[in-house]
């Protein structure tokens, strides 16, 4: 056998052995319905190329090691081309043409029906979410009819389960691309243009998603979370993010909102309820309720937020948040007012 | 008759005139001048061609090294051995070096080298054209390199996609060193690829019909016609770029009516065939290889010559492929997913002729055909792959992944550097005289194959399992670890079996087995003169009577004996041009003499190209040298030659 | 010890230059003449599909005037007449006429440069206006980039004819510039009407 098959079995066996194909950012771990449709078209070409794979190996094998009717000429090359021997490879030639051709056909219309399904799907959504993406993190705008009960959030996508809800894609800058494997496959977002891609989750989980075109020096840490719950659950969190920022509940972290509103940060980021209303960073109304921080770079806590306003430069190098200089008890402030904010 | 009394006899190759005779005023016509002045100012195309591999290979080394520092970033989550910045640099200056001065220049290489000598003729056609664009592939490579150093490196990746590289969002000169470099290097291969075009059309010896043209030569005039058709697309927008960055015009911007995606249609419109570009010459070594080690002429040499045009004009329909991601209209995307699919049955068809070649001769498995081997198993799975990445809903998966950097190295590594290294084995005999040691050759295809598969194939899971591509670093416990130590490892196996090659050469240029006109017993005519070849490469113009001419030869025939047409001048350096189709014997052209003109223009478009990054006036201003060299280099340097001695 | 070669055919009795498709510059210009015409098609393509973008094309603007880009059009499909002439006359290896010939075409062509010079003030719009404007001038440009060449070669090659270097050879090189201003005018038909007639139209 040879050995690039060995270790094509070894790696895939590796794969099926460890987490890895059921990762929180993995295609093969389907959680909706398009990333199921595609996985599963996946393991049908994979099938049916292997297949093909091994036939050419076998061939190849065969050829390089099978008994020839001669014996080598001691002096070069046999010229002369038998008729009968080469009628008969001409005609396997057909063949196998023949049937290449066949079997592409045959994937390029399970590709197409598995294409159409997809795209089924977009009719039926029943939730707008707007995506604009930035250098490097994700503005998320849930649209409503109602303007008052729109919002935003940022970094963050939640849904219900089994709803199919339309993402609106953007870009403010330069091209990013919205990829959530386990639940899609990816769609740019282009300057100028506006496309869409329709999610639905069938299970409850959490998973990551991730820009997946390259989008300059921090398109490494342009992640999002995506969290699918059940819509009752849902409902409540939707209504949590409609209500302004809670008010500071102590002295330190009233302290904090003055240092917040006194100091650079007033200037990028928006808190509802706050005179805080810039958009050139994340809407930080309920920053304390996501998962993470800054795209993904780091989980959420206490003590990340900390780090993350001291200095994101070190966190993030070159992200479009500067460093701000703040006294330590500032700091200790301004993270205890952000984080209540729930 | 004899010689010496009657001039108009002994100027030219004949019965009349004695071998060692001929020989003898062939070197004077042909000889380029000694020392450093005639290295500069050749238009040996036997001199350049090696230049080529030279330099190329030199790329091939730095941008290896560069993959080497990555993988050692990505060895394991959150290192940080290598900045943002610098690997982003870094990536980009990979894959800019090792497809536009490595890959193409290299597969241009082989055929400057060699289409002379298997069409048979003395020179490659416009031989100063030829000079000229080493020097300016030369010098952009430099200045790329350059700049890099000096940290002005380009950082948006070898497709520079827009807006990322407008003057928005990438101000400074990176992008414009990028943008130039690409116009250096398509200004090199489109001279080249006329001049193979011609070459092939108008030099190949008498009874060259066209079903006898080596497979290699069909490669690469396919390849020819495929620079011709693509490269303009690349020059087009990667100028529309500069000017975008300099000037202030508005292709890509969308506030002004401009579009990002039209970047992205150009950049692919020349994208996809520079892979086939890099690809059917590998497909001619492949050609060449086999039949020589499988002791049988080529089978299906028709089906080979319609699959490359097939490849050829397919690869012109499906550059959308790299686009099914940016939201255009599902129903235009199968049509590409169907046309990238179709590329099967030409390669299928290729893939196929090859075994059955093998199957029916008497193999010797010496190091090329090792490495032919290891192509055809590698280079299938590739290709396979990209059978996954044409079908739309997967692509929208894999796309930008680790998938499609697995799918990428298969094809190019498999597809290009495998038959590359074969190819080296095979010719350096024919080169420099001298045979590569075999059993170090096996050690290096060992090294290699087996570290080119532990480097690249996990890297197809970790696509799936959503590793994007360009990342300087990811999170750990997303699964991703393991898979990227083996990849790491593989690629440390992998440059030890490239230093084990570069060690061979070393050792073989001054102690390997002294080679003979034709060690392996090849068929082909370059293995019809001397190793290395004299710089008017055949004594006679051979007159080819079979696919494999030397093999055709009446039993027991050495290589001189075969048939051969005589009356070419030898005082002057003169050509044999025979027609298109038949390859009739038609007319007797002259071949240029050195001259130092092409490295003064070379100079000149160096000083233009560079100067216009820093200000449009350059374009206007070095015009002016440049005129002066092309006319220096056009202009007659002597008074026509006394009209050709009378032939009675 | 050395072998005598099996001469099958004496060469000698071949010329040593031919016109037309017999000759390798004849090929080579036509490589470079695909070449460009690429380069034409791509642009024209890339103005097309700028086209899709805004609502109203041209945007905002007027479309370039028709006088300087229309005289150009006729003045180049007339010096077609003297140029198929010189190309005949450099067939016939007539010196004085090639002579002739090769003044008149420099003339002519300094005089496309001129009124070209006058379209790039005509266009009605810059450059940097937007992208309408960008590929308006990227096409007037790259045409006038093959009228500039074109122009030096013709030049370079009419002193030529003027001193010891005429020989046969130097005949093809006339006609081989013949056939590539050819190519320079015919590419230029399209082109006005992208240019002028295009934007009038939609
Ligand atoms: C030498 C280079 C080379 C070659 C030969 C190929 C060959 C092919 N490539 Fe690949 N490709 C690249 C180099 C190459 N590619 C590069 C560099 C990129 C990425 C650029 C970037 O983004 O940086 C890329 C990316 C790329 C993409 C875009 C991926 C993405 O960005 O999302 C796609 C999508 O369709 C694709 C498809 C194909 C196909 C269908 C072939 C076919 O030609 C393959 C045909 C061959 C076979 C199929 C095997 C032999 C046939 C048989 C054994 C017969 C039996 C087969 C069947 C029945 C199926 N390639
Ligand atoms: C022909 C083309 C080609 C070749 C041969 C290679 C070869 C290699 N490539 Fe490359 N690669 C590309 C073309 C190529 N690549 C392209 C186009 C991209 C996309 C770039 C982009 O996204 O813009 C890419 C991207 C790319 C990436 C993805 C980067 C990213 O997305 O972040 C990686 C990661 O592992 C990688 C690795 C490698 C490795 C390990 C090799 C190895 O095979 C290299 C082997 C060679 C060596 C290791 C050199 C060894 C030298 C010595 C040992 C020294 C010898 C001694 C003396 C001379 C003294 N490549
Ligand atoms: C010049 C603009 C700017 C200023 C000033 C600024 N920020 Fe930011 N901030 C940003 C941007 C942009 C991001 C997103 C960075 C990224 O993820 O790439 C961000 C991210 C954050 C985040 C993480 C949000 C999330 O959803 O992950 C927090 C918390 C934050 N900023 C707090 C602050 C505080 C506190 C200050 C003042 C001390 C401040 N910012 C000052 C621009 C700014
Ligand atoms: Cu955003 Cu990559
Ligand atoms: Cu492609």
């Amino acid at each position: 056998m040879s050995r690039a098959l060995r270790i094509g079995s070894l790696g895939l066996a590796l794969c099926l052995a460890l987490p890895g194909c059921q990762g929180v950012q993995s295609a093969l771990d389907p959680a909706g319905h398009q990333a199921g449709r595609i996985a599963g078209l996946w393991w049908l070409f994979l099938g049916v190329l292997a297949v093909v794979y091994l036939v050419v190996l076998a061939g190849l094998l065969i050829a390089a090691s099978r008994p020839r009717r001669r014996g080598v000429l001691p002096n070069g090359p046999s010229f002369a081309r038998e008729e009968r021997i080469e009628r008969r490879l001409t005609g396997g030639l057909t063949a196998w043409a023949v049937g290449t051709g066949a079997i592409i056909l045959t994937l390029t219309g399970l590709s197409y029906a598995v294409d159409r399904d997809i795209l089924g799907l977009t009719d039926k959504a029943e939730l707008e979410i707007e995506v604009t993406a930035k250098q490097w993190w994700w503005q998320v705008k849930y649209n409503d009819p109602v303007p008052s009960r729109s919002f935003e959030t940022a970094n963050e996508i939640r849904l219900p389960v089994g709803v199919p809800v339309r993402i609106v894609l953007k870009s403010q800058d330069v091209i990013h691309s919205f990829w959530v494997p386990n639940l899609h496959g990816k769609t740019d977002l282009i300057p100028g243009r506006v496309n869409e891609t329709t999610l639905v989750a069938d299970r409850e989980g959490r998973f990551r998603g991730q820009c997946a075109e390259f989008c300059g020096f921090q398109h490494a840490n342009m992640a999002l979370d995506v969290v699918a719950m059940p819509r009752d659950r849902f409902d409540a969190w939707r209504e949590s993010q409609l209500s302004p920022a809670a008010a500071p509940a102590d002295d330190l972290a009233r302290q904090g909102q003055q240092v917040f509103l006194s100091a650079a940060c007033v200037m990028c980021h928006t808190i509802h309820g706050t005179t805080a209303a810039s958009r050139v960073g994340p809407d930080l109304t309920h920053v304390a309720s996501r998962p993470s921080l800054a795209a993904g770079t780091l989980p959420y806590s206490k003590g990340n937020l900390a780090g993350w306003i001291a200095d994101p430069q070190r966190i993030k190098p070159g992200n479009q948040m500067p460093i701000t200089s703040l006294s330590p008890d500032q700091l200790q402030g301004v993270v205890a007012y952000l984080d209540s904010l729930k | 008759m004899t010689a010496g009394t009657d001039t108009a006899v002994v100027r030219r190759d004949g019965p009349g005139l004695g071998e060692a005779e001929t020989n003898a005023r062939l070197a004077r016509s042909w000889a380029t001048p000694p020392g450093l002045w005639g290295w500069l100012s050749t238009v040996d195309h036997k001199q350049v061609g090696r230049r080529y591999v030279v330099t190329a290979f030199t790329f091939f080394v730095l941008a290896g090294l560069l993959a080497l520092a990555m993988r050692m970033q990505l060895a394991g989550p959150e290192r940080t051995l290598l900045s943002p910045d610098r690997y982003n640099q870094i990536f980009t200056m990979h894959g800019t070096t090792m497809m536009f001065l490595f890959a193409v220049p290299m597969m241009e290489a082989f055929a400057i080298y060699l289409v002379p000598l298997m069409v048979g003729t003395r020179a490659i056609a416009f031989p100063r054209l030829n000079a000229f664009s080493y020097w300016v592939y030369l010098a952009g490579g430099i200045m790329l390199w350059v700049a890099f150093i000096l940290n002005v490196g380009p950082d948006v990746g070898w497709f520079s996609y827009v807006p990322l590289a407008g003057p928005q969002y990438s101000p400074g000169k990176r992008v414009d060193f990028w943008a130039q470099m690409v116009t250096f290097t398509e200004v090199a291969a489109l001279a080249v690829a006329v001049e193979i075009i011609v070459t092939v059309f108008k030099q190949r010896a008498p009874g060259m019909s066209l079903n006898r043209i080596p497979l290699f030569v069909w490669g690469q005039l396919v390849t020819s016609f495929m620079v011709v058709f693509a490269m303009p697309a690349v020059m087009v927008s990667s100028s529309m770029l500069i000017m975008d960055r300099l000037i202030g015009t508005h292709f890509f911007n969308p506030a002004e009516g401009g579009d990002a995606l039209l970047w992205q249609h150009l950049f692919w419109f020349f994208g996809h065939p520079e892979v086939y570009i890099i690809f059917l010459p590998a497909t001619g070594f492949v050609s060449s290889i086999l039949p020589t080690f499988a002791r049988r002429p080529i089978f299906g040499y028709t089906a080979l010559v319609l699959a490359l045009f097939a490849t050829g004009f397919l690869g012109f329909g499906l550059w959308v492929h790299h686009m099914f991601a940016t939201g255009l209209p599902h129903l235009g995307n199968s049509f590409y997913t169907a046309a990238s699919m179709a590329i099967a049955i030409p390669s299928g068809i290729q893939i196929f002729c090859w075994i059955a070649t093998l199957w029916d001769g008497r193999p010797r498995f010496a190091t090329p055909l090792l490495f032919v081997i290891g192509f055809i198993v590698v280079f299938v799975l590739g290709g396979l792959s990209g059978i996954m990445l044409a079908s739309v809903p997967l692509d929208s998966q894999v796309h930008d992944t680790y998938f499609v950097v697995a799918h990428f190295h298969y094809v190019l590594i498999g597809g290009a550097v495998f038959p590359l290294f074969g190819a080296f084995y095979y010719w350096f005999p024919k080169f420099t005289g001298r045979m590569l040691s075999e059993r170090v050759g096996a050690w290096n295809f060992g090294l290699f194959f087996v570290g080119f598969n532990l480097a690249f194939f996990p890297m197809h899971i970790l696509g799936l399992i959503g590793m994007p591509r360009r990342v300087y670093s990811y999170p750990a416990g997303v699964g991703w670890d393991e898979l990227n130590l083996l990849a790491t490892a593989g690629a440390v196996i992998l440059a030890a079996g490239v230093a084990t090659f570069v060690g061979n050469v070393w050792h073989s240029l001054k102690h390997g087995v002294s080679a003979g006109d034709n060690p392996w017993g090849a068929g082909t005519l370059e293995w019809a003169t001397s190793s290395p070849p004299p710089s008017y490469n055949f004594t006679h113009i051979p007159v080819v009577t079979g696919q494999e001419p030397l093999w055709t030869l009446p039993q027991g025939l050495p290589a001189q004996g075969l048939p051969v047409v005589g009356g070419l001048r030898v005082d002057q350096r003169e050509l044999l041009l025979t027609t298109v189709v038949d390859a009739d014997p038609d007319l007797r052209e002259p071949s240029p003499e050195p001259s130092i003109w092409p490295l003064l223009s070379a100079l000149a478009v160096t000083a233009l190209f560079i100067g216009s990054i820093f200000t449009p006036w350059a374009v206007v201003w070095g015009a002016i040298p440049l005129a002066v060299g092309l006319i220096g280099w056009f202009w007659p340097k002597s008074p026509p030659d006394t009209p050709e001695p009378v032939i009675d | 010890m050395e072998k005598a070669p099996h001469f099958v055919t004496d060469l000698a009795h071949l010329p040593t230059s031919a016109h037309g498709p017999r000759s390798a510059t004849w090929w080579g210009t036509l490589g470079f003449i695909l070449i460009e015409g690429t380069g034409f098609a791509l642009a024209a393509a890339a103005y097309f599909y700028l086209m899709g973008q805004p609502e109203t094309w041209p945007p905002g603007q007027a479309p370039p005037d028709w006088l300087w880009g229309t005289a150009q059009l006729i003045l180049m499909l007339a010096s077609l007449l003297p140029n198929l002439w010189t190309d005949r006359v450099a067939h016939q290896e007539d010196l004085r006429k090639v002579r002739v010939g090769l003044v008149v075409m420099s003339a002519v062509g300094l005089l496309t440069l001129v009124v070209r010079a006058f379209e790039f003030g005509a266009l009605n719009c810059r450059w940097d206006d937007n992208a309408y404007g960008s590929i308006v001038w990227v096409l007037l440009g790259l045409h006038a980039t093959h009228l500039v060449t074109d122009i030096g070669d013709t030049l370079v090659l009419t002193a030529l004819m003027f001193t010891r270097h005429v020989e046969p050879r130097r005949y093809t090189d006339v006609t081989d510039n013949c056939v590539y201003w050819n190519f320079v005018v015919l590419a230029w038909v399209p082109l006005w009407g992208l240019l002028y007639v295009v934007p009038r139209l939609v």
